[in-house]
């Protein structure tokens, strides 16, 4: 079970949150101009890389905050939590 | 009470003042405290103690440890038995009953051991080979294999138990209390570090319980400097000691979990009253392992006969328990760490007939002290056959030659009652390969040895491959301050003790030990799953290459004892077969637990009435007090049904559901999601998640909402109301409040972090009663609320604020049963009070409470939906003729463009109807499938056939006086008027499909 910083509560057990898959992908702003294909890609393709992860998960018994985190998918280290308005930190920038 | 004949006169941890009885297969023993059930059965001269999995050989105890793969027992009788202990980690109590498993009637004599006879039809994969086909007779299959198998008996009746559940935090938690792990503990509380020791032994010192005062740390025995050090372990305030307590499962992050055996090594009469098992779950910042290692067996023809143990366990009998395990003892090593076995049986009166030693030519401190003890030593030499049915009676021992390909020479019988065998030490790396660390194969010593670390923790001791006792000392003590230190704590370390032992010379390792070519002999490398050298070859002969694929097909590993014993030299046999080395076929993953866990500890407190939690609305003791039956929504429980005396479910639910459209029905509506939505954007919010338009409902108005996944199926529906300017109030169906609110939060944090709107949950805030039918107006008007009901002034589909009985309310003019319908919220705590009013308000009315089955009668007859029932997350607004709830000229909302994809706009549809049986008293069964003829019904002649559709709801409606049912059916609307059949076991039950709704289809009664 991960430990994961929540950016508003600290370090919390993982039981406390809920993943929200990939991090990043905008909903687009005019769906109806989207061909059945590109539609699908937004709507069910996720890029399940071995490494680095950029995800979203929500503090959901706890302060119910949405936030973003960067993961090692391969050891399933941490390497940052940052803010849904914030860019993501490019790898080696992660403290 | 049959005499401990094995039980020496002195010397051992038992306490010879404390004699327990026990009994074993129904037979009166006696032992002591501190043994266990395989010291005091051994001190018994018992070997003999089950039967093996497959063939039923006679198995002994192989062990002293929970590595023991042969010795499992079955303790307790009657319905609260408990199955799968090993005899070596029982703690002997006085009145403790065990029984061998997997032998019937016992297991000297044993009807199943007539499988051997015909084991040459039970090799490898056996089970895949001869129960494949038919496949019909799975079933039966399935109760041979489970008879055959009978790895003990579960228990039937409920756990007696009790258990806990504890979270700790520690800087570094230290598994493994023996020298390696006291010297870590001892440094690490030295820096001042919160420290937790796990040992799963009832006692510290791991080894050096089972070693003689030969050796000597600090000019002591070994085992004052382990009193020492535990004591002021104990002593030392940030330290915490857990004795019998397993570390089994190092997860991520540094979260491990340990279960502590409190009551299991008591009668339960010392029991009683404290939990058995308790559950620790510790994140950790250091962890140190310092596990220790499990003695190998050695793979030679027929090495399973009882009485055939590890050297290393012998030494435990003599040194820890005072028993010989035998009076005539043959060696059988490529070590030198076995000599000391054959010396300690010895110095305990035994005679060792020899020492057979795999190599060449053995030299050396111990080997000579051996020769000088007066002990034939056989070097180069191998057993190549063993005798003795029940329990081992003697050896054939012959030459080797130069490789150990083979043996040579004329063979020699040697006499002997026990044979003590070492293959050598493997690091016990399970928690170190559970962390994700990365193991190296040592070619020279041929173990595996912890490489690279995953996570915060390092290995000491022979956990690490260092077996000296000096090494382990001072890398444990190394270990456990730099644990500390990278916990953030400072110290220095101090010099390690002196330790004087005897040193090893090298050993040889011989995988698996030629024989003479003989029938029948067999090789095990796994005991507990029979599985022999000729197996793991005949799956490589087959095909299998990868390890994972040959340990499931040959079960090699996937006992209960994880192949703790027999896993790596089961590798080496696979390499040798598919001409790999052992590193280039990698070894199998371990997983957790490291042993096995009871499903108490894990379930802990949450079993029982406290499983999951229950939640119950204000007004629950008055429908407790007035007879109803429950029903569980999710965790709340609502009224299912008020039964009258003499009344059956079904009586009650129909007169329920009669009296709330002739006259009034009242319903318990508090468990309705309630999501309070304030700020600025609110009806945008609205707009965006519901496929309907918001931004022109009027203050006071309510309206119904169907809420879309992005992939445009249905997710939720419910009436929100607009309450002020920038004041919604949403609800949602009582089981999806939480999902819902996370769900729009969701999108307000993710992607519309510029909506200036806030959800609130107020679904346990307010306590909400439904009346409905052609009374409900007058009833509240009889509480005297301070707003005007008439029909004019308060329409269908709106929210009024008020007072009533003194206090807040918002009453709603809605209705989910289609007759006239007011639903009054006020503050939770006057829900009760209420509840009382409506009922006294409406007895001249014969105000009738209804439950969730009523209720789910009365909307199915309007074709209401339920989402969930009629809908399963593959279903559209359009598949439920609710297009008329789909905004055309809203832009977008969630879900939208989903609806307009190639599958979902075109294509053949469920769409949702009714259906009437032809015969009025026939209620179908809900989710029964419909077919287009009669000759679809089962039994059919040539499956499959072609489902068209399923019932999702059907009652009988009092109201309707007949059967009704809801069904999704492909094309159903095209289909309204045509016959088909719903599909039952042996009949086929036409109906007719119709339009769902059923009642009142003008909608005329909304008005009362
Ligand atoms: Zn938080």
């Amino acid at each position: 079970m991960y430990l994961i910083p929540c950016p508003w509560c600290g370090e919390r057990d993982q039981s406390e949150f809920r993943s929200g898959g990939e991090a990043h992908i905008a909903r687009p702003l005019e769906p109806e101009h989207l061909n059945d294909g590109a539609w699908a890609d937004y709507l069910f393709m996720r890029t399940n890389p071995m490494g680095l992860y950029r995800e979203r998960w929500v503090h959901a018994h706890g302060c119910r905050r949405w936030f973003n985190m960067l993961r090692d998918t391969v050891s399933d280290r941490i390497l940052a939590v940052y803010h849904m308005d914030e860019a993501p930190p490019e790898p080696g920038d992660e403290s | 009470m049959s005499d401990q004949t094995h039980r020496l006169a002195a010397g051992g941890g038992v306490d010879r003042t404390r004699p327990l009885a026990f009994t074993f297969n129904g037979r009166a023993y006696g032992g002591f405290g501190g043994d266990t059930l395989a010291s005091a059965l051994l001190a018994n001269g018992v070997h003999l103690v089950g039967r093996s999995f497959k063939y039923h050989r006679p198995r002994g105890i192989l062990s002293a440890g929970p590595e023991e793969t042969n010795a499992l027992v079955q303790l307790g009788r009657g319905g609260a038995t408990d199955p799968n202990h090993p005899a070596t980690t029982v703690e002997l109590w006085d009145g403790l009953e065990a029984r061998s498993q997997n032998c019937w009637p016992g297991p000297r004599f044993d009807l199943g051991s007539l499988a051997e006879s015909a084991s040459p039809l039970i090799t490898a994969g056996f089970y895949y080979k001869t129960f494949m086909w038919p496949a019909r007779l799975w079933p039966l299959y399935e109760r041979i294999i489970r008879h055959a198998g009978g790895l003990g008996r579960s228990p039937t009746e409920p756990d007696p138990d009790t258990y806990e559940h504890v979270n700790a935090h520690c800087d570094v938690l230290v598994a493994g209390g023996g020298p390696a792990g006291l010297a870590a503990a001892r440094a690490a509380a030295g820096t001042g570090a919160r420290v937790i020791v796990a040992e799963q032994d009832p006692a510290f010192g791991g080894a050096l319980l089972n070693e003689t005062e030969e050796t000597t740390i600090a000019g002591a025995p070994p085992l004052e400097w382990v009193e020492r050090t535990a004591g002021e372990l104990a002593a030392a305030e940030e330290v915490r000691l857990l004795p019998r307590t397993t570390v089994f499962a190092y997860y991520d992050h540094n979260y491990l979990a340990l279960v502590e055996r409190l009551g299991d090594h008591l009668s339960p009469a010392e029991g009683t009253g404290r939990p058995r098992q308790r559950l620790w779950k510790v994140r950790a910042k250091q962890v140190v392992l310092a596990t220790g290692a499990i003695e190998r067996p050695l793979v030679f023809a027929d090495n399973d006969r009882p009485g055939i143990m590890l050297a290393g366990a012998a030494r435990a009998y003599l040194n820890r328990y005072g028993v010989k395990p035998g009076n005539r003892a043959v060696v059988f090593t490529g070590n030198d760490d076995a000599y000391r076995a054959a010396l300690d049986m010895v110095a305990a009166g035994a005679t060792v007939e020899a020492i057979v030693d795999l190599r060449p030519e053995v030299s050396g401190a111990l080997p000579h002290r051996a020769l000088d003890a007066g002990i034939p030593v056989l070097a180069g030499h191998a057993i190549v056959a063993t005798h003795g049915r029940h329990r081992i009676q003697g050896v054939s021992v012959m030459a080797l030659n130069d490789d150990a390909t083979g043996v040579t020479g004329a063979a020699r019988d040697l006499a002997c009652d026990v044979v003590l065998m070492s293959g050598g030490w493997n690091p016990a790396v399970h928690l170190f390969s559970q962390s994700r660390g990365r193991l190296r194969f040592d070619d020279e010593r041929a173990i595996f040895v912890p490489d690279t670390s995953a996570q915060a923790e390092r290995s000491a001791g022979a956990a690490n491959g260092t077996f000296s006792l000096a090494q382990c000392l001072a890398e444990g003590a190394r270990a456990g301050l730099a644990a500390a230190q990278e916990a953030g704590l400072d110290g220095t370390a101090e010099p390690a003790p002196e330790v004087d032992e005897t040193q090893e010379s090298p050993a040889r390792t011989v995988w698996v030990v030629p024989t003479r070519k003989t029938r029948g002999a067999r090789m095990f490398v796994d005991f507990q799953g029979d599985v022999t050298v000729k197996d793991l070859r005949g799956a490589v002969r087959e095909g299998y290459r990868s390890v994972e694929h040959v340990k499931r097909y040959t079960t090699a590993g996937m006992g209960l004892d994880q192949g703790k014993t027999g896993n790596v030299a089961a590798l080496a046999v696979v390499a040798e077969a598919v001409g790999a080395s052992i590193p280039e076929i990698g070894t199998t993953t371990f997983r957790p637990p490291y042993t096995p866990v009871t499903f108490g500890a894990i379930a802990g407190r949450d079993a029982g009435d406290l499983f999951d939690p229950v939640r119950k609305t204000p007004i629950h003791r008055w429908h407790a007090d007035h007879g109803a039956e429950f029903e569980d929504v999710g965790q709340w429980q609502r009224p299912w049904y008020y039964p009258r005396k003499g009344e059956s479910m079904h009586d009650a639910v129909q007169r329920e559901c009669l009296a709330a459209r002739r006259s009034v029905g009242i319903l318990d509506y508090s468990t309705l999601g309630k999501i309070d939505i304030q700020g600025r954007d609110g009806a945008e919010l609205l707009n965006r998640v519901y496929t309907n338009a918001w931004s022109k409902l009027a203050i006071g108005r309510a309206r119904y909402g169907l809420m879309l996944g992005e992939d445009g199926m249905v997710m939720d529906d419910g009436v929100t109301s607009r309450l002020g300017e920038t004041h919604y109030l949403m609800t949602t169906t009582t089981g999806n409040a939480a999902t819902v609110l996370g769900w729009l939060e969701e999108w307000l944090q993710t992607e519309w972090p510029d909506l200036k709107v806030h959800l609130t949950s107020v679904s346990e805030q307010w306590a909400t009663v439904s009346l409905c039918g052609p009374n409900s107006r007058r009833v509240v008007a009889a509480l005297n609320p301070d707003i005007a009901l008439d029909g004019e002034a308060f329409p269908h589909m709106s929210v009024r604020e008020g007072r009533i009985l003194g206090v807040a309310t918002r009453i709603a003019r809605v209705s989910f049963t289609g007759e006239l319908g007011f639903e009054v919220s006020v503050p939770a705590n006057h829900g009760l009070a209420l509840w009382e009013a409506c009922m006294e308000a409406g007895k001249d009315y014969d105000i009738t409470p209804y439950g969730t089955e009523a209720m789910h009668v009365l909307r199915a007859e309007k074709g209401f939906i339920i989402v969930g029932q009629e809908t399963d997350g593959s279903i559209t607004p359009g598949d439920l003729g609710m297009d008329w709830i789909v905004s055309k000229r809203k832009a977008d909302f969630i879900g939208k463009r989903s609806l307009a994809r190639s599958g979902v706009a075109g294509g053949e549809r469920k769409h949702l109807v009714g259906l009437l049986t032809d015969n009025a008293n026939e209620v179908l069964v809900e989710g029964a499938q419909l077919v287009e003829d009669a000759q679809s019904c089962p039994p059919v002649s040539r499956p499959p056939v072609t489902m068209v559709g399923h019932v999702t709801s059907s009652y009988m409606s009092p109201n309707m006086g007949r059967s009704i049912a809801l069904a999704m059916v492909k094309n159903g609307r095209d289909r309204i008027g045509a016959r088909l059949f719903v599909a039952m076991e042996g009949k086929a039950i036409p109906v007719s499909v119709v339009r769902p709704v059923f009642f009142d289809p003008e909608g005329g009664r909304l008005d009362g």
